[in-house]
């Protein structure tokens, strides 16, 4: 029963008094013990904050008050700074690190009376599109294969927020998004994901990967429990300068929009060499879909989208190199020792970071390096404004694109790549979007011949998630994906 | 041009420096973060998680930083970019909580700019400067706590300094010391560093290297850093200097490398770095837009802007009639040029003059105290000049007043009053008195009138010395003469 | 423009991540394997464009001169590995 609720009817439930948030986050408690050994989508649990945190949300509820997510039980991605519960990162170099502050986006969350049942697990420091660059181990993917055991990545960063979410351990969860880390996840997990307009929501407290790229978001069940939660996680923030000073708009009202009259573009640049037929065929569904709701189809270009993955690795890169410079064994974290200074830094970095994690900062570090930064780094930049061009230049256009969500589905852990250009390639659809600034969402709109969840991508104007909400509402109805996972909690064992 | 020469065994030489000076700007809170930039505290208390590097944090610029680069950069007349931007300037240090620095590299705040130094002879030197941006402190790291171990404090990390870089304009060491006082009059004028250079809000990295006269181009430099006195960067360039010419004329090679200096050996000496050590990887930093300053903002504080140094120094001359010389020492320091203004405003001006820079300074001097902890207030010193003036007492006795109003902290009403100096005017006293000396030394008057003039000294001094000094001198002067001729 | 194991260790040292020689190699390899695959960028016309600085989305705000933070040693200090009495502690560098 308590696993039948999308986050939003366990809302209603819980304002009904029809459920107690006591009951709701103990059933949930509960699921993650009996699953989450296996899963491993948690790296910290915290049962005892959840259930002292659901009695405190039964006695506003009783009292008719509480906040718009006021008793319901969300996971948070291990990259949000928590106050005094363990941060990881997902790496050893934070093992661990307990903050002493909280992230504006979770101190948003349970200002409006969300439960954390815990952080999340995701690859290192965010970089990885499988979870398994993670240093407390790789999440376990809920869905099967047809006739298969065999372990699934469910993707990432954000693969415990999506894991979490599909095997009905949390009626929602963050994540963070850089190049993708919220929406292939969701695509691989069968579940709705968003990554907003970049300056959205708060960077504060969230661990950085790449300042100018990074965006949090909601994953959730469905395109209505997004927009409950992003309405809560947005907003300006003085403490982060590239936040946006925008009102935040009420995005639950924007579903019923309906798409009549908006004009969906569909970017051929996006139909590459060897795109799987079956995603192929799926993308042509939701055009179909779009477009029986009343939407005008026009075919659009986005011409540099093919230079969109090197962009978008030289800039994250760099950006990365720096950021995780501060990870040094000095003020937090773990340390070992050296006889000078730098035998200690080199020490620590070696040993607290994973191999993702090095190859990136060497990349990052060289492509920034003297002789090295006009070739690399600035060409970057410049091919970053051409991309942004392509989608102010669509935008002319039309109101919303439409692509998938990622060139394949989930795949097994012994099929990921050894080639990491091969493994950054899972990233092709979702990076141009990220290095625009854009907002885009991962809707779930069918399951392959295996039986594996498949998504469609949608991709809005700058500070128009309204729009973008109403179309993935509108794809979410067509597609009507009522599949569960094998793994659920709502399935006996 | 400087005439300044070093000669060495081959013929003389020029010596070529260019200076980066960091001064600390004038703020309550830090460049990027809320904690407090004031010097001191307990060892990482004036420190936020964003001064710390904590996964997480990010920087927000502080307007009141932005503000004081900007009015620096009209007291220096420079060309201010309304267009600016934040760089990382990436590096490993214990007291580098991030791992960069952020500074402006590629588009700094403020552009070219101009200081104008006078020379002990008169002459007026212009110095170019290249560039003044911002950019964060970094912590302190304390090395003689413990054998093994180096302590890290924080408190500094994240302050906001300007870095002020000249152009290779300056051509002794002379001239480095009267552009770094004068950069220093200048931010202290305008408010915007205390150019306190004990506490190190002022700190230069000078850049010398050595040429033939007449040689164009320049030699490869060494950047000695971190000098913390005029002294020092005046020591340091000479010594620094005399070295190089020691190789060029042995027939070496000068690399390019940072020095340190030190005053105890007087030397200068490399401070080794590994091979490759340095590659700053500057890029934008992504946590902060480009900074974009309206002209009404900029001419707003331009309106507001206090009188610089040579401005003042003008008014002061026509409106006090003050010497060229005495117009630089009055305008030194702002607090002693308003201390003379007020002094000085509405009275005899020439009085005030001499008497600050004659007797005040020397009460200063004598008690160690500064004009801001004086122990004679403006309007104490101006009462006292007014009883010069008004003849109250004479200038002898103003000068016992002074000490007794240094050494008491007494008006200089009150001490006459006390002691009872006002003038004696009466001119029947004076003449009873006058009459006393010259009976008493009918030889000098007889000496006197056959033509020893000089004698007229003798009887003015006794005469006063009789009246305990509290005669008028005019009227004794007068009396004198009349009764001499009689 | 091919990495050479040289440059890969230098590149390690500036980003202070100690590596053994075999590291080195794998990593040479790969990041040569990116690096080639990033030099595509170089078809691109890029001839007056400018770098995306900034999200172009907002201008620099700016906050108001005010200590509003600081005086929390122990928050500053409390996950430190090493620390003395109010300080954070290295091995002792000499200058």
């Amino acid at each position: 029963m308590a696993f039948n609720y999308t986050l939003a009817s366990a809302r209603d439930a819980l304002k009904k008094r029809e459920i107690s948030a006591v009951e709701l986050v103990d059933a949930h408690l509960s699921a993650i013990e009996r699953l989450d050994d296996r899963l491993n989508s948690f790296i910290t649990r915290t049962p005892d904050q959840a259930r002292q945190a659901a009695k405190q949300a039964d006695e506003q509820l009783a009292k008719g008050e509480g906040g718009a997510l006021c008793g319901i039980p969300l996971g948070i991605k291990d990259l949000f700074a928590t106050e005094n519960v363990r941060t990881t990162a997902a790496s050893r170099i934070l093992d661990n690190f307990i903050p002493p502050y909280e992230s504006t986006v979770t101190a948003n969350l349970k200002q409006a009376g969300a439960i954390s049942l815990g952080k999340l697990n995701l690859d290192e420091f965010a970089m990885g599109s499988t979870n398994l660059t993670s240093a407390f181990g790789g999440v376990e993917n809920p869905w099967k294969r047809k006739g298969s055991d065999a372990r699934l990545v469910p993707g990432g960063s954000s693969g415990g927020s999506a894991a979490a979410v599909a095997a009905g351990l949390v009626l929602g969860a963050t994540g963070t998004d850089t190049g993708g880390s919220i929406r292939q996840p969701a695509s691989f997990c069968g579940i709705t994901g968003v990554k907003p307009t970049y300056g959205r929501c708060s960077r504060f407290g969230t661990i950085a990967f790449a300042s100018s790229l990074d965006q949090a978001g909601p994953m959730a069940q469905t395109v209505r429990d997004c927009a409950i939660m992003l309405e809560a996680m947005a907003g300006f923030d003085p403490k982060d300068s590239t936040s946006v000073n925008k009102d935040v708009p009420h995005y639950e009202a924007a579903l019923d929009r309906g798409v009549k009259g908006l004009k969906v573009g569909i970017p051929k640049e996006y139909r590459i060499d060897n795109l799987p037929s079956e995603i192929a065929a799926l993308w042509d569904n939701g055009i179909v879909w779009l477009k029986d709701a009343g939407a005008e189809i026009v075919d659009v270009s986005l011409p540099h989208t093919k230079y969109g993955l090197p962009t978008y690795y030289i800039a994250a890169l760099a950006e990365a190199s720096s950021n995780l410079a501060r990870y040094d064994g000095v003020r937090y974290g773990e340390r070992v020792s050296g006889k000078s200074l730098d035998e200690l830094y080199e020490a620590t970095r070696s040993a607290g970071f994973g191999d993702e994690v090095k190859r990136r900062i060497l990349l990052g570090t060289h492509v920034l390096s003297s002789g090295y930064y006009d070739a690399y780094y600035l060409r970057a930049q410049k091919v970053r404004t051409l991309l942004r061009r392509d989608f102010l230049q669509a935008y002319e256009k039309v109101d919303v694109l439409l692509t998938p969500t990622a060139p394949s589905g989930a795949f097994a852990w012994d099929e990921k790549p050894t080639d990491p250009v091969q493994v950054y390639l899972n990233d092709v659809f979702t990076v141009p979007a990220s290095l625009a600034g854009v907002p885009a969402m991962s809707v779930p709109a069918g399951l392959d011949s295996q039986g594996v969840p498949l998504g469609l991508q949608l991709i809005g104007r700058h500070f128009d998630e309204e729009t973008l909400l109403a179309a993935g509402f509108v794809l979410e109805q067509a597609a009507s994906f009522t599949h569960r996972p094998t793994l659920h909690a709502g399935v006996s064992a | 041009m400087s005439n300044y020469r070093i000669t060495g065994n081959t013929g003389e030489w020029e010596i070529v420096v260019g200076m980066e000076v960091h001064a600390q700007v004038v703020s309550q809170s830090k460049l990027f973060s809320g904690a407090s930039a004031s010097y001191g505290g307990e060892p990482n208390s004036h420190v936020s998680l964003v001064d710390a590097g904590f996964p997480g944090m990010l920087p927000v610029l502080n307007e009141e930083c932005v503000a004081q680069a900007v009015r620096t950069g009209l007291g220096l007349r420079a060309k201010i970019n309304k267009f600016s931007r934040f760089d990382r300037k990436n590096y490993f240090y214990a007291d580098l909580p991030t791992g960069y620095q952020i500074s402006q590299f590629e588009h700094p705040i403020i552009g070219e700019g101009k200081v104008e130094i006078e020379l002990p002879d008169g002459e007026v030197r212009v110095i170019g400067v290249t560039r003044l941006h911002l950019e964060q402190d970094a912590g302190k790291s304390i090395h003689d706590q413990d054998p093994t171990r180096s302590f890290i404090d924080l408190n500094r990390a994240g302050v906001a300094l300007m870095e002020i870089v000249s152009e290779p304009d300056i051509r002794s060491p002379e001239e480095a010391g009267a552009y770094l006082r004068k950069l220093r009059q200048i931010l202290r004028y305008l408010g915007t560093c205390d150019g306190n250079m004990e506490e190190g809000s002022m700190r230069a990295d000078v850049n010398v290297s050595v040429r033939r006269p007449g040689e164009e181009g320049y030699r490869t430099r060494c950047e000695i850093k971190n000098l913390n006195s005029v002294r020092y960067v005046m020591q340091a360039i000479e010594i620094e200097a005399e070295r190089q010419i020691d190789i060029w004329e042995e027939g070496g090679t000068i690399d390019q490398e940072t020095r340190l200096f030190d005053h105890v050996k007087g030397e200068t000496r490399s401070l080794r770095t590994k091979e490759d050590a340095h590659d700053y990887r500057y890029f934008p930093d992504p946590d902060l837009l480009p900074l974009e300053l309206e002209q009404s903002w900029i001419d707003e504080l331009k309106a507001h802007l206090p009188e610089l140094p040579e401005d003042k120094r003008a008014r002061l001359e026509k409106e006090y009639g003050v010497s060229r010389y005495e117009s630089a020492v009055l305008t030194a320091e702002q607090s002693v040029a308003d201390f003379y203004e007020e002094v000085a405003k509405g009275q005899d001006a020439r009085l005030a003059t001499n008497w600050i820079l004659g007797d005040f300074f020397a009460a200063l001097n004598r008690t160690g105290r500064s004009i801001e902890n004086s122990p004679v207030s403006a309007q104490g010193l101006r009462e006292l000049l007014g009883l010069i003036s008004d003849s109250t007492i004479n200038g002898k006795i103003a000068k016992e007043v002074l000490e007794d109003m240094v050494e008491t902290g007494e008006s200089a009403q009150a001490i006459v009053d006390r002691k009872g100096l006002k003038q004696v005017t009466d001119t029947g006293a004076i003449e009873k008195s006058i009459q006393e000396i010259l009976d008493a030394n009918a030889d000098k008057v007889a000496e006197y009138k056959s033509g020893k003039e000089k004698l007229f000294g003798f009887f003015v001094g006794q005469t006063m010395k009789a009246m305990k000094g509290k005669a008028n001198p005019a009227l004794v002067n007068e009396l004198l003469k009349k009764m001499l001729s009689a | 423009m091919s990495l050479d194991a040289k440059k890969v260790a230098r590149i390690a040292r500036l980003a202070r991540i100690g590596l053994s020689d075999a590291e080195v190699e794998t990593y040479r390899r790969e990041m040569d394997g990116i690096i080639g695959w990033v030099d595509q960028l170089n078809e691109v016309d890029v001839t007056d464009v400018p770098p995306m600085i900034g999200s172009e989305l907002a201008s620099a705000r700016l906050r108001k001169d005010e200590v509003t933070d600081g005086n929390r040693q122990e928050a500053v200090l409390s996950n430190a590995p090493e620390r003395e009495g109010p300080f954070y502690t290295v091995p002792k560098v000499v200058e």
